[in-house]
């Protein structure tokens, strides 16, 4: 085939790169080059919009043993162990085909951890859909949800927390984020780094078929109504496989045989053999004749681009190939030696005897094209004036029960469910807590993970969202007893050909930034999903943050569910009745407008490790951060949880007691108390400045807000719990 | 007390099953599918998990595996074989217990806290117990055990069902039936009580931190039985 401007624009290369791609080479490609560039070059794998601002985030930290730029990041969490984790989307495939989309999503977040030597430990998930009206999103959902599910189940690896929103701007593009944490001895993480020449490149894992053929591609690119016209670029999962290969890779992995190790994820063959050869500074030879194939006459360029799953690229020590063959034998699995290191410096590749393409590695990465994008900085909104009218109408209980059965403050049970969340027997806080929290297998120690996000705040200004998000991840972390280690993220935009999505994703990055910076809460990991957007119109700004924590002695968790009738509930933080982007602005006011709330890092902080200390003195007898439907829902939540209740003490600030109960002012927790320890609590919470105040005093089952307002637990359950059973069964 | 714990291509939950042996006090080995031989054991396990990622059907494919001709002449010689989950989709398919495992009613898999009941402790597996409700916990999507009105008589005349799904008081009603299974059938034996497979985990429920510690009283008595 014959290549020009034209062939790499249908290949999404603009025209000046392919120009730019002929210079480097200083010939024209032939078609398999060309294939290989635009897989390298698609903002999926080159990062070619983002690489700028990304540099700005903060990745170094006394916790961390490897920032960006591996599989996944790693975190030290002490007597030689480490955590090995990351997030990454899957939108665009979920979109077009949800549970294989959903799936192989799944699958290849793990293989990103198990790459690095980590056995999977604990899986998470980030996923939002349109309006629930939308006549999209219940078979979106359900089958986003039985793919996670059927991998995640499938591999026995436990599926601890996840969130899941709706909201219309995701009407034409979903959004399907992973995340999974690994457990690894520090002394044994393997990194994707090649070295040494002449050294055996070996394929393991399934055969190589055409799906997923330009899946990266297709990733990079907004969708429009020929969308269904996408679904052979959807790669097709096989759990089995993929649990076989862990086992394989690991068992593997406890010699001393591999030099380096790539997963074949986006771009397949072409980007984990780049990836290898560049951060080795060296060259490769494959024949791809040897690359085991599932169907006949597969030319180099589908070789190159298929994106078939549960797929590794070692590069192994030379003589240690017999016994890694006796390995991947024994788990039925495809082993194939295709190439070996080279000092060229080039990626070569052969078929049938001939040389198909000969390219520098470099020009593939490191001169791949970065863009500074023009992009637009966002307004502070103007802070909305309530009139006192607006509450009078309303009633505390009917707005409760309206924000209870919220969608997106809903109990998700329904979807947590049907994952796997106690195998491996480790799962000691399953979904529907703060953070999932698993112990360290046969230690005293722990790991809480939880993900996060906050679109609308993102949305109505960026700089602010960003921050909060991280913030929220924090609070979640602390909320369960964990000190807060690191974070990954998943950066879910529109367009960043336009100004103004990509402004938000500037100032997004920026506000995670500073948190992330202040709070000493590193990023190690993360992924950037741009051109979420059909036609013209993207999603709302999505960051997902996934955070880690340790909790040094597990015994020392904290849950959400109340425990004790007579004890005290205090609230950690000010409360100053910010309205404006609350769930109750938006569904009780029908009001859009407005700045979010405020996020103060200094109280964030200080509230967060004052929390810390009383929980490390063992005050705490449970905790629940405040955050989306503000404290009332919150408290709200542990009284279902624990099934009990709570008698209020007369509100004694200024605040009407809409804004009081409603409202989202950032870093505020709620905490259970015994009554003789009220004194000590005070007086450290008093000492570190932190803004305390009683609520009120534990009960049977009933919430007394005041003579007037009451409700059983009962009831607030059934607003909690039936709207997203309902809804599925509607 | 020797155990043994068979590990299929698949198999997710022999760790965990290896764990609660071993915590319980038994000398638990981990034997592979494509070996031919037994070690010597009290007791054989066919763990959870997913074996042959439970194409074709759940546990067929596993239950054709070298080593289950050795398990099943185990267990025809008399010795105590139970299967757990996949295992017990595994028993079924090998023709050690009777009856099918089909699809879960609502077409989800299903992950929660369940409470069973033993009807039947004339047995080396419940013997001794002091309750006769349980809190266990079930994870699967092929739970729903069913079988014909004729096998259904000879269980119940045999007294072969173990368990059934139940509320905490011990009513078995539809209510309480997680999956659709006749009967709220949640295990089953084989005529002489020797082979049981049910679909909870035991293994899953040895800690006060996890989701109960009904799995410990089970295990504790399994072994004190066996003793």
């Amino acid at each position: 085939m014959l290549v020009n401007q034209k062939v790499a624009v249908e290949h999404g290369l603009k025209a000046e790169e392919y120009e730019k791609i002929c210079k480097l080479l200083k010939r024209t490609p032939n078609i398999t080059e060309l294939g290989i560039f635009s897989a390298m070059w698609n903002e999926h794998c080159s990062y070619k919009s983002s690489r700028l601002h990304l540099k700005k985030m903060p990745t170094k930290g006394k916790k961390v043993i490897q920032g960006p730029g591996e599989n996944a990041g790693v975190i030290d969490i002490e007597d030689g162990d480490a955590i090995v984790f990351k997030i990454e989307s899957h939108n665009h495939p979920s979109f077009i085909e949800p549970y294989q989309g959903a799936a192989t999503g799944v699958g290849g977040i793990m293989r990103d951890v198990f790459t690095m030597g980590a056995r999977p430990i604990a899986n998470l998930n980030s996923i939002h859909f349109g309006s629930p009206q939308h006549k999209k999103t219940k078979n979106l959902l359900r089958g986003v949800v039985h793919g996670i599910g059927g991998y995640g189940n499938c591999m026995g690896v436990p599926t601890i927390a996840g969130q899941t929103s709706f909201d219309s701007s995701y009407n034409g593009n979903i959004l399907v984020n992973a995340m999974t944490l690994g457990l690894v001895k520090k002394n044994k993480i393997f990194y994707s780094k090649a070295a040494g020449l002449n050294k055996p490149v070996i394929y393991v894992g399934s055969k190589t078929g055409r799906d997923g053929i330009h899946g990266a591609s297709m990733a990079s690119a907004s969708f429009d109504e020929k969308i269904e016209e996408k679904k052979p670029t959807v790669q097709v999962g096989d759990p089995f496989t993929e649990k076989l290969l862990l086992e394989a890779c690991l068992e593997l992995m406890s010699g001393d045989s591999i030099i380096a190790i790539q997963d074949m994820g986006a771009a397949g063959l072409t980007s984990s053999s780049i990836e290898m050869a560049s951060k080795g500074n060296l060259g490769i030879e494959i024949n791809l004749n040897k690359v085991p194939c599932r169907e006949l006459k597969m030319t180099p360029y589908e070789i190159m681009l298929s994106e078939s799953q549960e797929r590794m690229l070692i590069v192994l020590e030379n003589g240690k190939e017999e016994l890694a063959k006796k390995i991947f034998d024994k788990w039925n699995l495809d082993f194939a030696i295709i190439g070996k290191t080279t000092n060229t410096k080039n990626i070569e590749l052969f078929f049938d005897n001939k040389q198909v393409a000969n390219i520098p590695v470099n020009t593939l990465v490191e001169n791949s094209p970065m863009y500074d994008r023009k992009w637009k900085k966002a307004k502070l909104p103007k802070k909305n004036k309530l009139k006192k009218e607006v509450f009078t109408k309303l009633k505390i209980k009917n707005v409760l029960q309206k924000i209870l059965s919220n969608q997106n403050i809903c109990s998700k049970e329904w979807i947590w469910q049907q994952y796997d969340h106690t195998v491996m027997g480790d799962t000691i806080q399953k979904p529907g807590g703060d953070s999932g929290v698993v112990r360290v297998h046969g230690t005293d120690k722990a790991v809480a993970a939880s993900v996060d996000s906050s679109a609308v705040y993102c949305w109505a200004h960026p700089l602010t969202g960003g921050k909060q998000v991280v913030a929220e991840s924090w609070r979640n972390l602390i909320s369960v007893g964990a000190t807060p280690t690191a974070i990954t993220n998943c950066l879910n935009f529109g367009s960043p050909e336009n100004e103004d999505n990509m402004g938000e994703f500037v100032e997004c990055v920026e506000g995670i930034s500073e948190a992330s910076e202040y709070l000493d809460f590193p990023v190690v990991s993360g992924n950037v999903s741009f051109y979420n957007q059909t036609k013209e119109v993207g999603i709302k700004p999505t960051p997902s943050i996934g955070g880690v924590g340790l909790i040094k002695n597990y015994k020392k968790m904290i849950t959400m569910d109340l425990k004790e009738i007579n004890n005290l509930i205090l609230v950690i933080g000010k409360t100053e009745g910010h309205i404006d982007q609350s769930l109750f602005a938006r569904t009780i006011l029908d009001e859009k407008n407005g700045p979010p709330p405020e996020v103060n890092l200094f109280n964030e902080k200080n509230n967060g490790e004052s929390l810390l200390s009383l929980i490390e003195k063992d005050y705490i007898k449970s905790a629940h951060d405040i955050s989306l439907g503000g404290l009332l829902t919150a408290i709200s939540k542990m009284c279902i949880k624990g099934n009990k209740g709570i008698k209020f003490r007369k509100l004694k600030n200024l605040l009407n007691k809409f804004e009081y109960f409603f409202a989202e002012d950032q870093g505020r927790y709620l905490i259970e108390i015994n009554l003789k320890d009220l004194v000590n609590v005070k007086k450290i919470l008093d000492k570190n400045s932190v803004f305390h105040e009683e609520l009120g005093v534990i009960i049977e089952k009933e919430m007394i807000i005041d003579e007037k307002t009451k409700l059983t637990i009962d009831e607030l359950r059934s607003y909690n719990t039936n709207w997203l059973e309902n809804y599925m069964d509607s | 007390m020797k155990s043994s714990v068979i590990t299929f291509p698949g198999s997710n939950c022999d760790r965990d099953m290896d764990v609660a042996l071993k915590k319980f006090g038994f000398n638990n080995k981990m034997v592979w599918h494509n070996d031919s031989e037994l070690p010597k054991s009290d007791l054989i396990v066919l763990p959870g998990g997913f074996s042959y990622g439970d194409y074709l059907r759940c546990g067929s494919m596993a239950s054709k595996s070298k080593i289950m001709q050795s398990v099943i002449n185990f267990a025809k010689s008399g010795g105590l074989v139970m299967g757990v989950c996949n295992g017990f989709q595994i028993l079924v398919e090998a023709g050690l217990v009777p009856g099918v495992l089909l699809r879960n009613k609502y077409l989800q898999f299903i992950c929660k806290n369940v409470f069973v009941k033993l009807e039947n402790k004339e047995n080396s597996y419940f013997k001794n117990l002091d309750k006769n409700i349980l809190e266990f916990h079930i994870a699967h999507n092929e739970g729903n055990y069913f079988c014909t009105n004729d096998q259904l008589k000879e269980i119940e005349d045999n007294n072969q069902i173990a368990l059934y799904y139940c509320d905490n008081e011990g009513q078995i009603n539809e209510n309480f039936n997680p999956n659709g299974s006749i009967k709220n059938i949640a295990g089953i034996f084989n005529k002489n009580k020797n082979v049981l497979g049910m679909m909870p985990h035991p293994e899953r429920m040895i800690d006060q931190s996890l989701s109960g510690e009904d799995g410990s009283l089970f295990f504790k008595n399994l072994i004190n039985n066996i003793r």
